[in-house]
């Protein structure tokens, strides 16, 4: 990223985002709390993060799978929840968004043909006459080919799973992409396979991601540059070399040191930070730093307040009241 | 050896299916020795995880059936022991930790009584005794409050907590190996590194073998003393953790390698995928399984299997490019020689 972040040209602007569940009287669930952050055209943005931390959520946020309880998102200048019928049907077509679980997110009875065409053809970007052969051309992007587009789901691996709920997600031309833990269910060496061919086809087509993964290796390999969430809210958001060198929330410091690495030698001089306890519940949380009562370093402060974001180094956010202390 | 504890040779088990015989586990020998984590790495599918069931005759049979081989555990064949005796070896010989511990507890029984069940037909122990061992054994495992926990249901704890639970059963009746079957796959990576802590103080502790099965080579390393690499129902390369990930010799461990992003992959780096899928094994190919996904194939690699090349002590590997009259490769630095 050479360019700076006045001629960055911002896509999405999320402010003050909270996406709230009332499960019960007096329980609230409060999946992502006050998140902030912009995402610019061309860049590849990571989201990580432990179960329950809110990331998918976040992303479903984005396409307007929920309506958030506050806070604004904003697509090209404009609040998404303003559009009017024909802005929403453009929306739609600009935003898509590929999902973890290939099994199950492509309709069992419908064709390749039909589950990549029809997009297409709802956004006139194809007639019922040249819909075969813009089909063709998309599932030769994503390595499959014309003999695949009479079959149905269940005649494929989980890789061409994948590669066609890719194929659906780019039919209609997007502008921005989420990909939401795309790799996780696959096998590793086919997961490989579908990472470059993300890659390819962003550098191809000019796309933006927004990239939620539960995996730091893979997120830091394909993101310029990531949040980390913790329990609803983001507590470190930084360029993706920067994070990774110098993380400065315990947090992301534990994550990174959790992470099995494949290469033993390394492994056995690695140093590690081990945290007890497990993540607590996100059902009316205290207001106070989420990660207080598993951090090493924890203070009363941190017990009792809510620590904001801050910039401690240009375009490095974190969210504790000791950074920069250990 | 005199420490070896289980042995397996030449092991072949199929299922009989409706589209044919799948020959899951074709012809896999390897030993355990007492105190060493046997690490087990492979793609679903492979074959990794019906192995290991064949050591406690877990897999349903029929349709599943032995068509060869044998399973020594001290000295002791278990593929013709009954089901009465089977029973004497699981949980107090053997203990066996399940993929996933959402669905392996029983959701209609406390933890407590999950875990004293591995003692029902076994000796002759008093209630008391038996809640006693329980309560010992979800402390070791680091379970809080265990008085509290004895008395509850699976739904009540997380996903980590089960897990221990589920290591708690495998470890109750004190068993000289423990089969571990992708322990902390479903498992956040900070739970995941204090399970897998566990595990190796377990060992530590109590000298109990580990079979760890896994697809991440993550763990792997982390882990184990040994390393078995399976593919296509068949062991790819063996050897220590070392030999497997700094000498390696078979083209698929290479491939694995190679494929997974890390910390210390820059983003300009391409990742070399293994291109195509695993076999189909239904009907299994005459030669080497990995041949068709191969770059280093070579005619004979699609026609004969390939012997088992003895390249140390320890480090085994099944692949043509290891006979003499083979072209000298280095599989990690594939075809070219770049710069």
């Amino acid at each position: 990223m050479s360019k700076t972040a006045e001629q960055r040209e911002p896509l999405f602007e999320v402010t003050d985002l909270c996406q709230y569940f009332h499960i019960a009287r007096g329980k609230t669930l409060k999946a992502v709390d006050h998140v902030h952050f912009t995402i610019y055209k061309g860049e590849t943005l990571g989201l990580v993060g432990e179960s329950g931390c809110g990331k998918s959520t976040t992303g479903r946020c984005l396409v307007k799978l929920y309506k958030p309880e506050s806070g604004t998102i904003k697509y090209r200048g404009k609040d998404i929840f303003t559009y009017t019928k024909e802005e929403e049907k453009q929306f739609r077509k600009n935003v898509q968004m590929i999902f973890q679980n290939p099994h199950s997110s492509l309709n069992p009875r419908m064709t390749v043909k039909d589950i990549v065409g029809s997009g297409m053809k709802l956004h006139g970007l194809a007639t019922d006459k040249d819909v075969d052969q813009k089909v063709e051309e998309i599932l030769k992007e994503v390595g499959l080919n014309r003999d695949h587009m009479s079959r149905f789901p269940h005649e494929f691996s989980g890789g061409q799973k994948q590669r066609i709920g890719i194929a659906r997600a780019l039919a209609v031309k997007p502008e921005f992409v989420i990909c939401d833990e795309p790799i996780s269910a696959l096998d590793v060496s086919i997961q490989a396979q579908v990472l470059n061919m993300l890659k390819k086809l962003q550098e191809e087509m000019g796309l933006t991601y927004l990239f939620i993964a539960h995996d730091l290796s893979v997120v830091k390999y394909i993101s310029d540059r990531v949040i980390v969430m913790y329990l609803g809210t983001m507590v470190e958001f930084a360029d993706s070399e920067e994070l990774y060198q110098n993380p400065m929330h315990p947090y992301t410091q534990v994550l990174l040191s959790s992470i099995p690495v494949a290469d033993p030698k390394l492994v056995r001089k690695k140093k590690r930070i081990l945290i007890k306890g497990e993540i607590p519940s996100p059902i009316n949380p205290k207001d106070c730093c989420r990660f207080a009562e598993r951090c090493p370093y924890a203070t009363d402060e941190c017990r009792n307040s809510l620590p904001p974001l801050r910039e401690l180094k240009p375009g490095h956010f974190v969210a504790c009241h000791r950074a920069g202390q250990f | 050896m005199d420490n070896n504890i289980l042995e397996i040779k030449n092991l072949q088990f199929s299922f009989r299916t409706y589209g044919g015989v799948v020959k899951s586990v074709r012809d896999v020998s390897f030993n355990v020795r007492k105190g060493e984590i046997l690490g087990i790495v492979g793609e679903s599918g492979c074959g990794k995880s019906v192995t290991s069931q064949c050591i406690l005759r877990l897999n349903p049979e029929p349709p599943g059936f032995f068509e060869g081989g044998s399973i020594k555990y001290r000295g002791e064949e278990i593929i013709t022991k009954t089901d009465k005796e089977m029973r004497k070896i699981r949980g107090t010989e053997i203990g066996f930790i399940f993929q996933d511990p959402m669905t392996s507890l029983n959701p209609t029984m406390t933890v407590g009584k999950q875990i004293e069940e591995v003692f029902v037909g076994k000796g002759n122990m008093t209630r008391k005794q038996k809640k006693e061992r329980a309560l010992e054994i979800l402390r070791l495992v680091g379970i809080n409050e265990p008085e509290r926990r004895y008395h509850q249901y699976p739904h009540e704890l997380s996903g980590g907590m089960k897990q221990r639970v589920m290591i708690a059963i495998a470890l109750v009746g004190n068993p000289s190996i423990i089969i571990a079957d992708e322990p902390t796959t479903s498992l956040d990576v900070t739970i995941e590194a204090q399970i897998l802590d566990l595990l190796m103080e377990l060992r530590d502790k109590f000298q109990t073998s580990i079979i760890l099965i896994t697809h991440d080579l993550g763990v792997i390393a982390k882990m184990c003393d040994r390393v078995l690499v399976m593919y296509g129902g068949k062991i790819a390369e063996k050897g220590t953790v070392d030999e497997i990930f700094y000498e390696t010799a078979h083209p698929y461990t290479a491939g694995l390698i190679k494929s997974i992003a890390t910390l210390d992959t820059s983003k300009e780096q391409k990742l070399v995928p293994i291109d195509g899928t695993p076999p189909d094994l239904f009907a299994p190919p005459k030669g080497c399984p990995f041949a068709a996904r191969c770059e280093f194939a070579m005619p004979i690699c699609s026609e004969e299997q390939p012997e088992d090349h003895r390249l140390s002590e320890e480090h085994i590997c099944a692949c043509w490019l290891q006979h003499e009259y083979a072209p000298k490769v280095s599989v990690m630095k594939g075809m070219e020689v770049q710069k």
